[in-house]
């Protein structure tokens, strides 16, 4: 079952910030419902972009966020301290975003994951800075799997974020990265990969049609999560066909559901 | 705006190879390679760069104009005389520290060495005492700054700081540039201008200069 992480309730968007400035609940909880009725898994919560506000928009948002969903919350800040004040906030499991192999990065999170009941996103990135070739990410992918597997976690509880890089800069990005998923759901089974894809349209017009079309292609490498906008209801029928398709969807009972609740085959199917 | 010539145009499409073969046929009919240099070449990679920031053109096409760009320079410069080869000016830039990402920076390298400045690009995660260094040492006219996080903007700031404490900011401009960073975020840390794209910063950096 393919894992999309809603990414909507993020700081760094105009309307969120001026939500989480004016402290307009009835919006963020609006926002939310939608994402959770769209067929998120988790609502990633991130309230990074007001310099100085993070702990108290943090604190607020995640109350906010829960009176409008049950679902799980992805905590997504770079800050040990603001993890693991929200960590004390949420009702359920969270997913935390992120580790990376950075070392002022790796070391304070992988002492505050210690112990934690939770899912983590690694990103392949290390102190040398994005990954050049698929071998780049996926040694680093399994440098994070074996740390975090030395302090007690599961690999169905870790997401790799392969770090996808724009194409217009150099057209084999999209290779790279669908190399990489494919060998990381092969060489380290059991994992999950995950991350947001936008960003291999970078600098190139009609930014949503590549956007689309790369996550199909991803999710037939492997894929079996993003970070995306649950909304975007052409990107989330491609994740049902595709990861059907794919081979994930048990009787393509996912699909058949889909069709019969009008996600699949309305006036945007 | 009035018509481009075939050079300006030629570059435009990005064609290195005939890019090449035309200036090398404008050089053998007695035209100044400073003339071409700057009217055709440099102009056309200015109006590169605005075409870019509203979405005319992409970055794919920025990258190979300017691929065609330095092709064409390497035929000039033979041919241009002491002096008329100097730059238009001297940056250093580089990506803060605590940031890795070099995309935008790049770019931004590239339009400003199409535009004819000297660029000393100190790479990624760049300590403030590094870019104070690289100031003492080459004197630069303007001080370029990349962030890409909104986690390593206070780094900026820092930077700014540990310019202006280290007595080498003088006459010296900053400008900084990312995706999280704005103007008003420019004004904030005291920096002299920001830019919102490549083409931007290398327009901004000229009027900084003239």
């Amino acid at each position: 079952m393919f894992t999309v992480i809603g990414e909507r309730i993020n700081t760094t968007l105009k309307k969120v910030k001026a939500a989480v400035t004016d402290r307009d609940a009835e919006y963020i909880k609006d926002d939310v419902r939608k994402q959770t009725e769209a067929g998120a898994a988790y609502i990633d919560v991130n309230a990074g972009a007001r310099i100085g506000y993070e702990v108290e928009d943090m604190t607020w948002l995640l109350e906010i966020v829960q009176q409008a969903t049950e679902l799980p919350l992805c905590l997504d800040s770079p800050d040990p301290g603001v993890l693991e004040m929200a960590y004390g906030l949420v009702s359920k499991k969270p997913m935390i975003n992120s580790i990376s192999l950075e070392k002022d990065r790796f070391d304070p999170m992988i002492k505050y994951l210690q112990g934690k009941d939770c899912r983590i996103i690694g990103l392949c990135m290390d102190d040398s800075g994005m990954p050049k070739t698929a071998d780049d990410i996926v040694s680093r992918a399994k440098l994070l799997v074996a740390e975090l597997e030395k302090i007690g976690f599961t690999r169905d509880d870790i997401f790799l974020d392969p770090l996808v890089q724009p194409l217009g800069v150099d057209k084999s990005n999209g290779t790279m990265a669908m190399t990489a998923v494919r060998r990381i759901m092969t060489e380290i089974d059991g994992v999950h990969t995950t991350g947001g894809l936008s960003n291999i349209s970078f600098g190139l017009p009609q930014r949503r049609i590549i956007n689309r079309c790369f996550l199909s292609m991803m999710i037939a490498h492997g894929f079996d999560s993003a970070i995306m906008d649950p909304l975007d209801k052409v990107a989330m029928i491609q994740v049902i066909t595709a990861d059907m398709i794919a081979g994930n969807d048990d009787f393509c009972m996912q699909f058949i559901k889909a069709t019969r609740s009008g996600i699949i085959g309305g006036s945007t199917g | 705006m009035s018509e481009l010539s075939k050079i300006t145009q030629t570059l435009m499409e990005g064609d290195g190879a005939s890019l090449i073969t035309m200036v090398t046929q404008a050089l053998e009919e007695g035209r100044a390679a400073s003339e071409i240099l700057n009217d055709e070449l440099i102009a056309g990679m200015d109006l590169i760069g605005e075409k870019m920031g509203n979405g005319e053109m992409f970055i794919p096409e920025v990258l190979m104009t300017a691929h065609a760009m330095s092709g064409a320079v390497e035929v000039l410069k033979p041919h241009l005389a002491e002096g008329e080869s100097s730059s238009a000016g001297t940056i250093v830039v580089g990506t803060v520290k605590g940031d890795l990402h070099d995309i935008g920076k790049n770019l931004v390298v590239m339009m400003l060495e199409s535009a004819g400045f000297e660029v000393i690009d100190l790479g990624v995660d760049v300590e403030p005492e590094i870019f104070v260094e690289a100031i003492k040492e080459n004197n630069p006219d303007i001080l370029g700054l990349s962030a890409l996080l909104t986690t390593t903007m206070p780094m900026m700031e820092k930077t700014v700081e540990s310019v202006d404490a280290s007595g080498v900011r003088g006459n010296l401009k900053i400008m900084i540039g990312g995706a999280p960073v704005n103007q008003e975020f420019a004004d904030k840390i005291g920096a002299d201008a920001y830019a919102p794209d490549a083409g931007s910063a290398s327009r901004m950096a000229k009027s900084m200069v003239a």
